[in-house]
């Protein structure tokens, strides 16, 4: 046959495949561009400047939400990891036992719970408990983030965990290590890149929260994605597009580095 | 024998009570901020409701759950239907569908094109549908209103090919929740389907054309039934937030196309209706579930059926 046929490819596909792209890059792309506009519309182009990153910076507003943003994405995404991890030993490598099935789905379900489901019933809670104790802090964001961002920290430290060489540690143990140094210098080791992965997974998780961030926080607690929810409602200014930006970045970074960091342990 | 075979269950024992105090932390956490209040949520929807949102404090009541669908008439208290939430709820399940089939019909194509390319570009094409996975859904929202905006790039385009003369209004329309969905929820689809593809035998495709089949006859007969159990997951992962969509909404439908979402958050807000709005966010979760539940059982029989 002197014509090539190819059997994998099938007609059409190509080109709803680069749509598919095209659509899901062009309206970050339009975002990330206008950022950089001199002019005050969001819509018409006025030449090359970084103005708006310098209002975004200077406003007193983003400044204390973006802090906030990852003081509250610090603490949930540390606690989150070590508790996602004391219950990733628990549950991997072993054989089933009576309560592992409980477990799993205890940890699983702020996967599975709508988020706005979730956000109004810890509503109804945390505005029970604010009047009880007359406490409110950030301490009611921290845990609400801590609890979603546990699931996202426990996978791939339980893929790490499955993936590793137990024979290591029964070594450790054959040479009188106590079960403790046994953990401290060989089976923490081996798990850093799954816990590495698993804390960056719940930094972004929490980072990128709105909804349930937008019904737990008391008054004067916006987070940056909450701060630019009430923003988008407004009058919208490329001011809005620089600190999108800003955030783009980060996420990306933090992806970026979350990809090569799974790619080097295979 | 006997102590030694205690000594062995007091070992297991040992074991077991470790293996919860080191999944204790994990577990508090998630009930105390997460399942707990579920429960206190549940027990709100049997709530008599407070005058000023809230609740009337074990005063039983199921006017939360009688007025999900029906309402009572402030004049001459006949019961009729809810026709504003109905529509709500229609219109909420009519989106997530329309989206689930958009998505498929987009995602489809776009992970088998991934799943032939050469292996090390492989990579590259999955990496570029991650990097929108992870992104801010806020800023893609933003993103997408910006593009369909009556001055955005959509309609500048449109004219400036002079196919409509003066911008469509896009916005504020079910049209804009749309293809904030659709924008959103692609990865969701493309990810998992794409995990099915890459372990498509291409052999079998080979062996179909062999047989004489044709292009349309190789997809549908041997590719679609050999990637379903993507399909399905990739459909079960776009629907379920698609049907609890509160941010796209909120920001391009407007205050009028709302969907299950809204009308719960409005129930503790300005409706001060808080059984309602736990009534209706129990409802929408038992929906979910029941989606989750098919998907279980689809998993559970596709895997059945190979090992």
């Amino acid at each position: 046959m002197a014509r090539h046929f190819d059997i994998r490819s099938q007609p059409g596909f190509p080109l709803i495949a680069l749509f598919t792209f095209a659509m899901l890059y062009l309206p970050i792309v339009t975002l990330v561009v206008y950022a950089f506009n001199a002019s005050d519309s969001v819509s018409q182009w006025g030449g090359f400047s970084l103005r708006w990153f310098a209002d975004a910076w200077d406003n007193s507003a983003v400044q204390d939400a973006a802090l906030r943003s990852i003081i509250i994405a610090l603490c949930a995404a540390t606690i989150a990891t070590i508790a996602a991890t004391m219950a990733a030993i628990a549950t991997t490598r072993t054989a089933p036992y009576r309560g592992l099935g409980v477990k799993y789905a205890f940890i699983n379900t702020p996967l599975m719970v709508p988020e706005i489901v979730t956000a109004v019933a810890l509503l109804i809670v945390f505005s029970r408990i604010k009047v009880w104790t007359g406490y409110s802090g950030l301490g009611y964001l921290i845990i609400a983030h801590t609890a979603f961002c546990i699931p996202f920290a426990y996978l791939p430290i339980r893929a790490r965990l499955e993936s590793m060489d137990s024979t290591l540690e029964r070594a450790a143990a054959d040479l009188y290590a106590t079960p403790w140094m046994a953990f401290r210098r060989v089976t923490l080791p081996l798990l850093r890149p799954g816990i590495i992965a698993g804390f960056m997974l719940a930094f972004v998780i929490s980072l990128d929260d709105v909804v349930i961030t937008e019904f737990v926080k008391s008054g004067g607690q916006d987070t940056l994605p909450t701060y630019m929810l009430g923003q988008i409602r407004r009058a919208v200014t490329p001011e809005i597009n620089a600190i999108a930006t800003a955030f783009l970045a980060l996420s990306v970074i933090l992806v970026t580095a979350f990809f090569f960091i799974n790619r080097r342990k295979t | 024998m006997a102590s030694a075979a205690d000594a062995a269950r007091r070992a297991e024992n040992e074991k077991t009570r470790s293996r919860w105090l080191l999944s204790a932390p994990a577990l508090v956490i998630i009930f105390v901020a997460a399942i707990g209040p579920l429960f206190v949520m549940l027990a709100y929807s049997f709530m008599a409701k407070g005058d000023y949102g809230d609740v009337k404090y074990g005063q039983f009541s199921l006017d939360g759950w009688f007025s999900v669908f029906l309402q009572r008439d402030i004049f001459d208290d006949t019961i009729g239907i809810a026709e504003a939430h109905l529509s709500i709820i229609w219109r909420s399940v009519r989106l997530s569908v329309i989206t689930t089939a958009v998505t498929l019909l987009l995602g489809f194509p776009t992970a088998y094109f991934i799943a032939t390319r050469p292996r090390h570009t492989r990579e590259i094409w999955v990496f570029l549908v991650t990097i929108p996975f992870w992104t801010n859904l806020l800023i893609r929202t933003f993103a997408m209103q910006q593009v369909i905006r009556n001055e955005g790039i959509l309609n500048t385009l449109l004219m400036w090919l002079h196919v409509i003369d003066e911008p469509l209004q896009i916005m504020y329309s079910d049209w804009a929740i749309l293809f904030g969905m659709v924008y959103v929820y692609l990865p969701l689809m493309v990810l998992p389907l794409y995990a099915s593809m890459e372990k498509l035998d291409f052999r079998l495709i080979e062996a179909g054309y062999d047989l004489y089949a044709g292009r349309l006859a190789v997809l549908r007969r041997i590719i679609i039934p050999l990637v379903k159990p993507g399909v399905v997951a990739g459909s079960i992962l776009v629907f379920i937030p698609s049907l609890g969509a509160y941010v796209i909404p909120r920001v391009l439908g407007g205050g009028k196309n709302m969907m299950i979402g809204n009308l719960i958050e409005l129930q503790f807000g300005a409706g001060r209706n808080w059984p309602l709005g736990a009534a209706l966010s129990i409802a929408l979760m038992a929906a979910v579930m029941v989606a989750l539940l098919f998907y279980v059982r689809n998993a559970a029989r596709s895997g059945a059926q190979h090992g």
